[in-house]
C-alpha cells in the first residue's frame, strides 16, 4: 500500500490532493458526488473582507481543453464563511485552506489576521485573480508588491500562509523569491492564465469582463513549467496546480516539484475526477514500487 | 439528490432542423426528475464542458431530451446511436412549481424552449389543474413536440413568419388568455421571457421562468451562471442558473 501522506508546513494532509479555490465552492455540491474526507484538502472558494457579488453574465467561455472564466470573487464575505461554512467543513476528515484576498495591502492584513482566528489549517493568500479591478494579479505581478503585501500578512499570520502566485508574468522565480523573502511559508501555482474569446457573429467578447482567466487541462504543461522553474529557485513547500485530470497528472506535477496539488477545472467534466486520479495515484505508485508520494516530490531527473 | 449514471441510448430521433430527440435509459435520474430540471451531459473528448439540457419527459426509466445543434458538443450528441452509452448528471437545478400556479396554468415555449414545458403541462394535467399550452416557433421547420402538447393539453401554435399556424408570437396569444389563466409558466429566449413576464405582471398572474446561461459545472460549485436578480434595497445579486434555477419567480428576475 502506498504512502500518500504529505507534510505541508507542518500540516499533515492525509494525501496529495485538494481542489482548487473557486472551482469547489465550499463543498456541499461535489460532498452530494463523493466523500469530502477522501481529500487531503479543500480550497473553499476565494473569500473577501465584506459579500462580493462577481461580475456579471457570461461568466464561462469554453476553449480547447479549457476554460475562461471571470467569475470575479463572488462571495459572501469572510465573517459568513466563518459562521456559516467552516462548522461544516469541519464535519469532514480534511484539511480546511481557506483563500483570502483584498483590495489594499490593509484588507490582506485583516482578512489574514481574521481568518487565523478561525478554525481553518491552511491560509491561501491570492495575489493573482485576474478578475477583479483592484488587489489581486495587480499584487501578484510586481516583486517589489509582492514582498509589501506578503510581509505585512505574515506578521499577521497565526497559520500557515500559503501565496498563490500568477503566471501572467515574465518571470516567475523573481515573483516566488520575492514572496518567500517576505516570509511565505509555502506558496501555490498556478492561478489562471489571462485570456480571451470573441464571438466571431456579434464581433464581441465572450465574456463580460473581456478578458478572463484560463484553466483546465490546457494550461498543464505551464504549470509544470513554473512548478519545475519555482522549485529550484526557493526552498519552501509547493501546492501545483492547472490542468490536472489524472493520477498520472499528479505523478507529474510532483516530479516538477510539487509537494501537493490541487485540482479544480477537470471536476466540471467529471465530479469524481479527484476521487479517481487518487486511485490511478496509488495504483501507479504500487506498480512502480513508489513506498511515499513524497518520495516524487522535485525528483524530475533533468 | 444529483445523480452521475451511465445511459444507454434508447432512440435518437431527428424533429427538425438541427433538432434532436434522444430517449435515455435512466432510471435513477428519471425517477427522480421534476419537470423544469435539466441533465448535465458529457458531450466526448473534444469537448470539456458538459452540455446542459433541460428535460422535456421522464416516464418510467426513460428520460426525453430535445436539443438544437448549436456547436461542437451538441453535434457530437446529434451523431449519438442507439445503444451507445452517455455519462449525465441530474436531474440538477430547481425546476418549476407547477402548483403554485393553480388551477388554470398557461405553459409558453419559445423555440427550444418548448420541450420542458411538455413535462410541466403534464405533472399540471395529473395534478388535477386545466393546462394550456402556447408555443411560439421561428417558422414551419422549426415546429416541435406539437402532437405531444395537443395530447396533454389545449395549445396554440405560433410562427414569426406566418409559415405555419398563426402568424405572430406566444405573448399575443397569451394576452388573449390571461384573463382566466392562475398562472403562467414559461421557456424561451430572453427578450421573449421578459415580455411574458411583463404581461403576466401586468394582469397579476403569478408567473415562473426558466432562465438560460453560459454553464460549468452545472450543480452550483462554479458560480458561472450568474442571473441578476433583486436583491435587498433595489441592488443586484447574482443567483445561479444551475442552482437556484432555471425556473426563478418572474418577479424575482433583474431584467
Amino acid at each position: 500500500m502506498a504512502d500518500l501522506k504529505v507534510n505541508f508546513c507542518g500540516v499533515e494532509l492525509k494525501n496529495p490532493v485538494t481542489t482548487a479555490s473557486g472551482t469547489f465552492g465550499f463543498g456541499h455540491e461535489y460532498g452530494e458526488f463523493f466523500d469530502l474526507s477522501e481529500l487531503g484538502g479543500i480550497g473553499v472558494k476565494g473569500l473577501t473582507p465584506t459579500e462580493r457579488l462577481g461580475n456579471p453574465a457570461p461568466r464561462i467561455a469554453e476553449t480547447p481543453s479549457g476554460i475562461l472564466n471571470c467569475v470575479g470573487l463572488q462571495n459572501p464575505g469572510i465573517d459568513r464563511f466563518i459562521a456559516e461554512q467552516i462548522p461544516f467543513l469541519r464535519q469532514y476528515d480534511t484539511a480546511i485552506i481557506a483563500n483570502v484576498s483584498g483590495n489594499t495591502v490593509e484588507e490582506y492584513e485583516g482578512m489574514v489576521e481574521k481568518i487565523s482566528d478561525a478554525d481553518v489549517d491552511l491560509i491561501e493568500m491570492n495575489i493573482s485573480c485576474p478578475n477583479v479591478k483592484c488587489g489581486g494579479m495587480a499584487f501578484g505581478t510586481q516583486p517589489n508588491m509582492v514582498e509589501e503585501v506578503v510581509s505585512a500578512a505574515k506578521k499577521k499570520a497565526k497559520k500557515p500562509l500559503i501565496v498563490k502566485l500568477s503566471p501572467n508574468v515574465t518571470d516567475i522565480t523573481e515573483i516566488a523569491r520575492a514572496a518567500v523573502a517576505a516570509g511565505a511559508d509555502a506558496l501555490s501555482l498556478i492561478n489562471t492564465l489571462l485570456g480571451m474569446r470573441i464571438d466571431i457573429e456579434s464581433r464581441k467578447p465572450i465574456l463580460s469582463n473581456v478578458m478572463g482567466g484560463l484553466s483546465g487541462p490546457a494550461v498543464f504543461p505551464v504549470a509544470v513549467r513554473m512548478v519545475y522553474q519555482v522549485r529550484k529557485a526557493v526552498d519552501v513547500p509547493i501546492l501545483g496546480m492547472g490542468g490536472i485530470r489524472t493520477g498520472k497528472d499528479i505523478v507529474e506535477m510532483l516530479l516538477a516539484g510539487a509537494d501537493a496539488v490541487a485540482m479544480g477545472t477537470v471536476m466540471f467534466a467529471d465530479p469524481l475526477a479527484p476521487v479517481k486520479a487518487l486511485g490511478e495515484l496509488e495504483e501507479w505508485m504500487d506498480a512502480h514500487g513508489v513506498q511515499s508520494v513524497r518520495e516524487l516530490s522535485g525528483a524530475v531527473e533533468v | 439528490m444529483a445523480i452521475q449514471e451511465i445511459c444507454r441510448v434508447a432512440q435518437n430521433k431527428q424533429l427538425g432542423d438541427g433538432l434532436y430527440q434522444l430517449v435515455l435509459d435512466a432510471p435513477q435520474i428519471a425517477a427522480a426528475a421534476q419537470c423544469g430540471q435539466f441533465v448535465h451531459i458529457a458531450c466526448g473528448e473534444g469537448n470539456l464542458l458538459r452540455r446542459p439540457i433541460s428535460i422535456c419527459l421522464a416516464e418510467g426509466v426513460a428520460l426525453t431530451i430535445v436539443f438544437q445543434v448549436k456547436g461542437s458538443g451538441t453535434e457530437w450528441l446529434a451523431a449519438r446511436a442507439e445503444g451507445d452509452t452517455l455519462d449525465v448528471l441530474g436531474p440538477l437545478g430547481h425546476g418549476f412549481d407547477v402548483a403554485a400556479l393553480g388551477a388554470k396554468p398557461v405553459f409558453v415555449g419559445g423555440g427550444i424552449g418548448v420541450p420542458p414545458m411538455l413535462m410541466a403541462a403534464k405533472c399540471a394535467r395529473a395534478a388535477g389543474a386545466a393546462p394550456r399550452a402556447i408555443l411560439g416557433f421561428r417558422s414551419r421547420g422549426a415546429v416541435i413536440l406539437e402532437d405531444a402538447f395537443h395530447a396533454v393539453c389545449e395549445t396554440a401554435v405560433t410562427t414569426d413568419d406566418g409559415s405555419y399556424a398563426r402568424h405572430g408570437f406566444v405573448t399575443d396569444v397569451l394576452a388573449e388568455q390571461l384573463a382566466d389563466a392562475t398562472g403562467v409558466a414559461a421557456c424561451g429566449p430572453k427578450p421573449m421571457l421578459k415580455a411574458i413576464a411583463a404581461l403576466a405582471k401586468g394582469a397579476g398572474v403569478p408567473c415562473q421562468v426558466s432562465m438560460e446561461e453560459r454553464m460549468g459545472c452545472g450543480i452550483g460549485a462554479c458560480l458561472v451562471c450568474a442571473c441578476a436578480l433583486k436583491g435587498e434595497n433595489g441592488e443586484t445579486r447574482y443567483g445561479h442558473v444551475c442552482k437556484d434555477g432555471p425556473v426563478f419567480d418572474a418577479e424575482e428576475v433583474e431584467w
